[in-house]
């Protein structure tokens, strides 16, 4: 086992360096001076001159590259262009308002999703079935952005029942400790500030998590059809097994490996693709600081920001690995 | 069976137990903010995007300025709702004949937030920090506005040679030659003094922190969520300000921006898209105000192309573009077409100039005359990302295109992104644009002399996207810099107008207010042309 994982981890250093490539090549590739968006439209010739000889803009490119690699190698994910700050420093507090925001739209995902399709497939051809698959396939297909903006139109303008943006009431802010508002209020003893947080969250996590919500019913129901008609399932419901425990404890084991798989791969769709959900919502996350770094042309961060979700997402996808064998004892990892 | 059964009970009991949370936490919510109010005045400013720093001095975008504004003032500033100077850290003020010399009398007993004296020399370290390059608090800092109203660092061009205490609350600036709009470049935002005492102390990360002498401190600051400000309870002027706190969060989408003015989230909002007009009209709950146009959109024709070098080609252009009507469908009535690269309400604005007239007819027989009686190819930039000046620029684009096509220019519409597409306009590379010029100061050598001096048709920083040259045009605009008579001034510009006008570098299109929305119970609140206003006088009413 720990063989396997050391393999792994090591698989992501080829990853890890194309990766660096690609994004290096492509972002200085695209049209566009980081030191005119940083002096604005207006700024003199000279000016925009001299910025680009301090921010090392007029080395060859592949020095530009092996400078940046040998600082992550140093464990410096390097200084914004913009901000003039450390990356580190300033990616931590946007990283936790995504993780955050990503957790809760999972959970929501997975606890309807797995449901859904789960009775979806028991009840095969119901209309509870048809029901769950028509909005399943709504859910895909809906566009991230109208619906938040509709969220917010009938539960916070219409309805006044839940506030549309940000991450707390800017009037009685919560102290962040950790980043993730959620476990700090509890630390904190600040019940009214976590059920302000939780209200904030809300809206966003709906919105962030319908598409992997529909996707997860979508994949549980096949999955689950499939096991239900082998003959242990016949077994179980012959030795006078309920419904529930056939379907949760025999079935379900067996059917949740594609749904695992599934599940990793939505983690990294939520981390790179949270910016619409951000962008609407207000939510001072690393999807939007990506963004923005790539309108000012802020490569350090936009290549430090790439570095960091593919990280987190090929480290998610080890640990789902590792959990297959834990659902099924037939998977060993050598 | 009996399963999804309970499921949906258990599922339908929790949103009821939820919703009567909600209700009743909202209700708790509504009478603990009504109970706030009365006790604590506090203001949130929804806004789209973040500052991108605290020091005002080394910024050159609004966001910064409109929080900066609170927290620092500069010598002289611009009255309530026009670009016209009048005293602030200074309170009078003297200039020597010749025009280069300057000296204020500063106010006396005025501190900053860390309890340090504002004075003579606070203003002589915040100015040398600016234009000496080896100065100590400089910190990397570019700070572009200075070097672009004052021409350069000291020893590289800077207009302001020398800056002296004369005494603890008089300070003399002495210039290299007299510069008619010394004091509205000093009221800019960007020369906001900072105390001297903190510069030493947090060295570069004054970046992130702030000490003025203004109306509201600098309490904290989540980068792209919220800057917050408190009451500064040692403020200089009497009963100023009302606020106790003064909260700017970043909102980045115009409509949820907007949902959250209308669910009390917010109490102001900038940058309301034109189209949501609508759906504020008859709310009494909502003010609309109109910041004054301090900027002008205009199409930039690139002067040094062919066929475009030709001026029947350009003037022909100028004849094809309907700019009522763009006016009219894009802006919703909150653009005015122009005639001139200035905004109308200036005091240089030529008004006897005669307007290309939107004539077809005309157009095609100019462009005959130029030697095109079949039109030409012509490739037309434009970026998606929406300004002040221009609304949906796609599409104002593709109504420009309909109408050239009318007189035989066969245009083809290439879109790029912000970055790139200034790119291309600063080098040249284009052949006609959309874009447009947002005022610092409201002096009109900071509209003419940016767009239309030879000075600045240097390719790869050009802020003259048309690339015109015209000698008489750019040794006018160099004059007009150091005549300290208005009178001559105004003229010296009108005669540049017109000459311009004749040239047709461009085609001016519109000028545009933009909407400002407050809850109703927000009093006080003036938008400045300048985009940054000072929040000192705004009150909340029960």
């Amino acid at each position: 086992m720990s063989s396997y994982i050391t393999r792994r981890i090591l698989q992501l250093i080829p990853v890890l360096i194309g990766m660096s490539i690609i994004v290096f090549s492509i972002i200085h590739a695209i049209p566009g001076d980081p030191a005119t968006v940083i002096l604005g439209d207006q700024a003199t010739p000279e000016a925009v001159a001299e910025l680009r000889e301090e921010m090392g803009l007029n080395e060859p490119l592949v020095k530009q590259y092996f400078s940046y690699v040998s600082g992550i190698l140093t464990g410096d994910l390097g200084t914004s262009l913009k901000t003039s700050k450390s990356i580190q420093e300033e990616i931590t507090p946007y990283l936790m308002a995504t993780i955050e925001l990503m957790m809760m739209s999972m959970i929501i995902a997975i606890i309807i999703g797995v449901n859904a399709g789960i009775i979806a497939a028991w009840k095969r051809a119901s209309w509870f079935d048809y029901t769950a698959m028509l909005v399943a396939l709504i859910g895909v297909s809906i566009p991230v952005f109208w619906f938040g903006l509709m969220e917010q139109w009938i539960f916070a303008e219409k309805l006044g029942l839940l506030p549309s943006t940000g991450r707390m009431n800017a009037r009685e802010p919560v102290e962040a400790l950790s980043g993730l508002l959620l476990v700090d209020t509890i630390l904190q003893g600040n019940w009214s500030g976590f059920w302000d947080v939780l209200k904030h969250l809300i809206l966003p996590s709906i919105a962030l998590g319908t598409i992997p919500m529909a996707i997860i019913a979508r994949i549980t129901r096949s999955s689950m059809l499939e096991v239900l008609e082998l003959d242990y399932i016949r077994t179980a419901r012959a030795k006078g097994l309920s419904g529930f425990w056939v379907l949760y404890k025999h079935a379900l084991k067996n059917a949740f490996a594609p749904i695992l798989t599934i599940i990793g791969m939505l983690v990294g769709l939520l981390l790179g693709g949270a910016v619409l959900t951000e962008t609407i919502f207000g939510w001072p996350g690393v999807g939007r600081y990506i963004y923005d770094a790539i309108g000012s042309r802020d490569y350090p961060v936009i290549q430090s920001g790439i570095l960091i979700i593919a990280t987190i997402f090929v480290f998610v996808n080890l640990i789902v690995d590792l959990l297959y064998s834990l659902l099924d004892p037939r998977i060993n990892y050598r | 069976m009996k399963i999804p059964f309970r499921f949906m009970l258990a599922a339908v009991i929790i949103s009821l137990v939820l919703s009567a949370c909600s209700n009743a936490a909202s209700n708790e919510d509504n009478e603990k903010k009504e109970q706030e109010k009365t006790k604590e005045q506090v203001l949130i400013f929804g806004r789209g995007a973040d500052s991108y720093s605290m020091d005002p001095q080394n910024a050159n975008e609004i966001e910064t300025w409109r929080v900066s504004k609170n927290v620092y003032e500069t010598l002289v500033e611009y009255e309530k709702e026009t670009t016209n100077v009048i005293p602030k850290l200074a309170k009078d003020w003297e200039v020597s004949e010749d025009g280069k010399t300057w000296k204020f009398n500063l106010q006396e007993g005025i501190k900053f937030h860390d309890g340090t004296d504002f004075n003579a020399e606070a203003v002589v370290y915040n100015f040398e920090r600016m234009m000496d390059p080896s100065h100590p608090a400089r910190h990397d800092a570019t700070f572009s506005v200075y070097r672009g109203m004052f021409n350069g660092f000291k020893g590289d061009g800077s207009v302001i040679e020398e800056v002296n205490m004369v005494d603890p609350h008089t300070v003399e600036f002495k210039l290299s030659e007299p510069q008619a709009n010394f004091l509205s470049n000093l009221g800019m935002h960007a020369f906001g003094i900072i105390s001297p005492a903190a510069l030493k102390k947090y060295g570069a990360d004054i970046h992130e922190n702030a000490v003025g002498t203004g109306p509201f401190k600098l309490e904290s600051w989540i980068p792209n969520d919220s800057v917050t400000l408190v009451k500064n309870v040692e403020y200089w002027k009497e009963n100023s300000p009302q606020l106790d706190k003064l909260i700017y969060k970043v909102i980045p989408d115009n409509t949820s921006r907007l949902t959250a003015l209308k669910n009390g989230e917010i109490d102001i909002m900038v940058s309301l898209n034109p189209s949501d007009l609508k759906s504020l009209e008859n709310d009494n709950s909502y003010q609309l105000l109109l910041r004054p146009a301090l900027n002008v959109g205009y199409l930039s024709i690139n002067n040094q192309k062919e066929p475009l070098n030709n001026i029947k080609v350009r003037q022909a252009i100028n004849h094809a573009i309907d700019k009522k009507g763009i006016a009219d469908a894009f802006f919703y009535g909150l653009a005015e077409p122009v005639k001139n690269m200035l905004p109308s309400e200036s005091w240089a604005y030529n008004h006897e100039i005669e307007d290309y007239e939107y004539n077809l007819d005309k157009a095609k027989s100019l462009l005959a005359e130029a030697g095109y009686p079949n039109g030409f190819e012509l490739e037309f930039a434009v970026t998606s990302n929406s300004r002040i000046y221009m609304q949906q620029p796609t599409k104002m684009v593709e109504a420009m295109k309909a109408s050239l096509e009318k007189i035989g220019v066969n245009v083809k519409i290439v879109s790029y992104e912000w970055a790139a597409y200034i790119d291309q306009l600063r080098n040249g590379e284009h052949s006609i644009g959309l874009i447009g010029w947002v005022g610092d100061n409201g002096d009109p050598d900071n509209f003419l002399y940016s767009m239309l001096s030879k000075n600045n048709a240097v390719k790869g920083a050009a802020q003259n996207h048309t690339f015109y040259v015209n000698d008489e045009v750019s040794d006018l605009l160099m004059k007009a810099k150091s005549v300290m008579d208005e009178q001559e001034r105004t003229e010296i510009y009108k005669q540049v107008q017109k000459l311009v006008h004749e040239d047709a570098p461009s085609v001016p299109l519109v000028e545009v207010k933009e909407p400002v929305v407050t809850a109703d119970y927000v009093k006080g609140y003036i938008p400045h042309p300048t985009g940054a206003e000072n929040m000192d006088e705004v009150t909340l009413e029960d």
